[in-house]
């Protein structure tokens, strides 16, 4: 069992800013909050592959399809190391992956918001691709090792994530009217959840003061969606669109943007599973996931007749 | 060429999130962007060949089903990951000796085309070649269900060989003989299915044929729908 | 091997550039070696060319205690679409 003195031990060394691996010992509630947040972050890039992939057969040009693609395969391939780093900790991915279908494991909820014109695809590139680098980069010093080297590599990959999305807004914004008006309704539908992303104020976050003494978390909710504010209203500005938040305004005290109150209510019925998409979501992995089965069966039945054979010869 | 690898490219596409298993779902993307990477290619010849008058994008999203030249065996429904596997496996199989040939040929854009796409070609047929062992040979379940997919694309395999004009003109450039690639297709798809515990369809069955021409099966204007509407909603947009 | 129908857990190291050791870059499921290789190709390869891969059963990974340190290496150009710097973002915008 742990003791006082094995906990601050550890709080010790993590306060020297030393990585702890997967064979150390660490508290038991700080490998559980790893495996819930992890496997949290991994199933938000399988889940988000959805509404990106809703656009992949009508993208508008073929270079746009192959971006698309290319993209979502990232996240897909981000899931995967995150679910690796996940395995880490002593969990296995189907574990993992049955949870996320019962609905015992969340992902954010962002991706319960549907994709419905193209201009779409370049706000979830820009807002909530940023939103979510805003989060990474500061998970890059988590203290978990394979966490912390999971983010460094998404962060390297993500990037272009953001700027593909930022392009395609910039290509619409100064296109025809009618494609400026997707532009600014997509901006309109993901402005608000994208600001959602960065979870609960400071001041109803179950966790955050832990994790933030072990390091899992570096900075807090509040933080980093105001750091995400202050960078993406002049990229608003340069695209000509109006950021759908009468309260924003620069506070030059602060020195960071002023913005309204987030619709709180809505967050948490997002969370509790009552988005437009929450369902749908769920059932399209269940499906791909059930239709899998006997692929996934039969792979392995063949693995283990090749075997056999190995042995026999 | 362009169209076989935009349809087949699209078609894939749609198993994109939504794979058998994550790893699975990366590698059939790869494939995907392998072959719309073929058709760009293609389709910029296409419009450098007109001076400029049209973009790969007015190739791909402004001609009706009845311009598109793909085969049929391309169009085909992804269906279960069985016949995603089999459509693959027939396709690859004739594309790697076809651009094999390609390679030789006194054109250099078709020589480079050949030397860039036999790569990923190869690739891909190694992929669905050891899926149809691993399918064929694994579980009940799974040889029944390949062997279905097998039996049911078989009659859109012929077209691949059938010579149209379009296809004597190429030979006369490039030496390719469908005939040739024929046998060595065969060769390939005999052993693999008899290594996968799989029966041979019967090779005297009635081929379906019409897409060299333009005369597709009633998908394709559904594909083409999903894939032109942007372009044709908002004409002269750029994205 | 275990009831459940899961496919096992293969490491994968990869060398990224010849003169390199092959490095440990993470894990992945395959049922057998030949697709952990082909699986680590897509998945952990998809901006380098030139590389060799190594994929090892977990199950069969023996550890030293505690302290194990292995470090993330740089990915290299493939798809050029993938590298933030093909998409010209005007200087005014700031840092994306």
């Amino acid at each position: 069992m742990e003791n006082q003195e094995q906990l601050d031990q550890f709080q010790a060394y993590v306060d020297q800013e030393m990585k702890v691996e997967a064979k150390d010992w660490m508290p038991e509630k700080y490998r559980n909050t790893l495996i819930r947040q992890i496997a949290q972050h991994a199933h938000s890039e399988v889940v988000g592959m959805l509404p990106e992939a809703n656009w992949v057969t009508r993208a508008p040009s073929l270079k746009r399809k192959a971006i698309l693609l290319a993209k979502i395969q990232d996240e897909g391939g981000h899931g995967l190391y995150l679910y690796s780093a996940c395995e880490t900790l002593g969990v296995d991915r189907d574990t993992l992956i049955d949870e996320l279908h019962d609905g015992t494991a969340k992902y954010s909820s962002i991706f319960n918001y549907p994709t419905l014109n193209w201009a779409d695809i370049g706000a979830v590139g820009w807002l909530v691709d940023g939103a979510a680098i805003v989060n990474q980069v500061s998970l890059q010093r988590t203290s978990y090792g394979p966490y912390s080297r999971a983010m460094i590599r998404i962060c390297k990959e993500e990037s272009f994530h953001q700027r593909q999305g930022y392009v395609i807004m910039m290509e619409m914004a100064k296109g025809t009217p009618a494609q400026k008006a997707m532009a600014q309704d997509a901006l309109n539908r993901w402005w608000w959840p994208s600001l959602m992303m960065f979870g609960p104020s400071d001041k109803d976050s179950l966790h955050s003061q832990q994790n933030m003494a072990w390091k899992i978390k570096r900075h807090s909710n509040d933080e980093l969606r105001q750091k995400f504010v202050d960078m993406t209203v002049p990229q608003t500005e340069y695209l000509g669109l109006t950021l759908p938040d009468p309260d924003l305004k620069w506070n030059a005290e602060r020195g960071h943007y002023d913005f309204g109150e987030i619709n709180w209510d809505e967050f948490w019925q997002v969370v509790r599973g009552n988005g437009k998409c929450n369902k749908e979501r769920i059932a399209a992995r269940q499906k791909a996931h059930d239709e899998g089965a006997w692929v996934r069966e039969a792979a392995l039945a063949y693995a283990a007749k090749k075997r056999n054979k190995k042995g026999a010869a | 060429m362009g169209d076989n690898a935009l349809i087949l490219g699209q078609r894939l596409g749609e198993w994109c999130g939504h794979g058998p298993v994550l790893e699975e779902d990366i590698a059939l993307t790869n494939i995907a962007l392998d072959l719309i990477g073929q058709a760009r290619m293609v389709y910029q010849k296409v419009g450098a060949l007109e001076n400029g008058a049209r973009t790969e994008d007015d190739v791909a999203f402004l001609r009706d089903a009845n311009e598109f030249y793909n085969v049929l065996l391309v169009e085909m429904e992804n269906g279960d990951f069985a016949h995603t596997i089999a459509r693959q496996f027939y396709f690859s199989a004739f594309q790697v000796p076809f651009l094999e040939r390609l390679a030789g040929s006194s054109d250099e854009f078709l020589r480079d085309f050949a030397f860039k796409s036999i790569k990923e070609a190869r690739y891909h047929l190694k992929h669905a070649t050891q899926w149809v062992l691993r399918l064929g040979d694994g579980t009940s379940e799974s040889h029944d269900r390949m062997q279905l997919a097998i039996n049911t694309l078989w009659e859109y395999t012929g077209e691949l060989f059938m010579t149209d004009d379009v296809d004597l003109e190429m030979a006369s450039l490039t030496g390719i003989h469908l005939e040739d690639i024929h046998q060595m297709w065969l060769t390939h798809v005999r052993q693999t299915l008899e290594e996968a515990t799989l029966d041979m369809p019967d090779e005297s069955t009635w081929m379906q044929s019409g897409g060299k021409q333009g005369v597709h099966t009633e998908h394709l204007g559904y594909i083409l729908t999903d894939m032109q509407w942007l372009q044709r909603a908002y004409p002269g947009a750029e994205w | 091997m275990s009831d459940k129908k899961n496919w096992p857990l293969w490491e994968v190291f990869i060398r990224s550039k010849q003169g390199l050791h092959h490095k440990h870059v993470g894990s992945l499921h395959a049922p057998d070696a030949e697709m952990a290789i082909e699986n680590a190709r897509d998945v952990y390869t998809r901006r380098m060319e030139g590389v060799s891969i190594w994929v090892i059963e977990s199950a069969h990974v023996h550890a030293s205690s505690p302290d194990e340190k292995d470090c993330m290496y740089d990915p290299a150009n493939d798809k050029i679409y993938r590298h933030p710097t093909f998409y010209d973002i005007p200087d005014e915008v700031g840092h994306m």
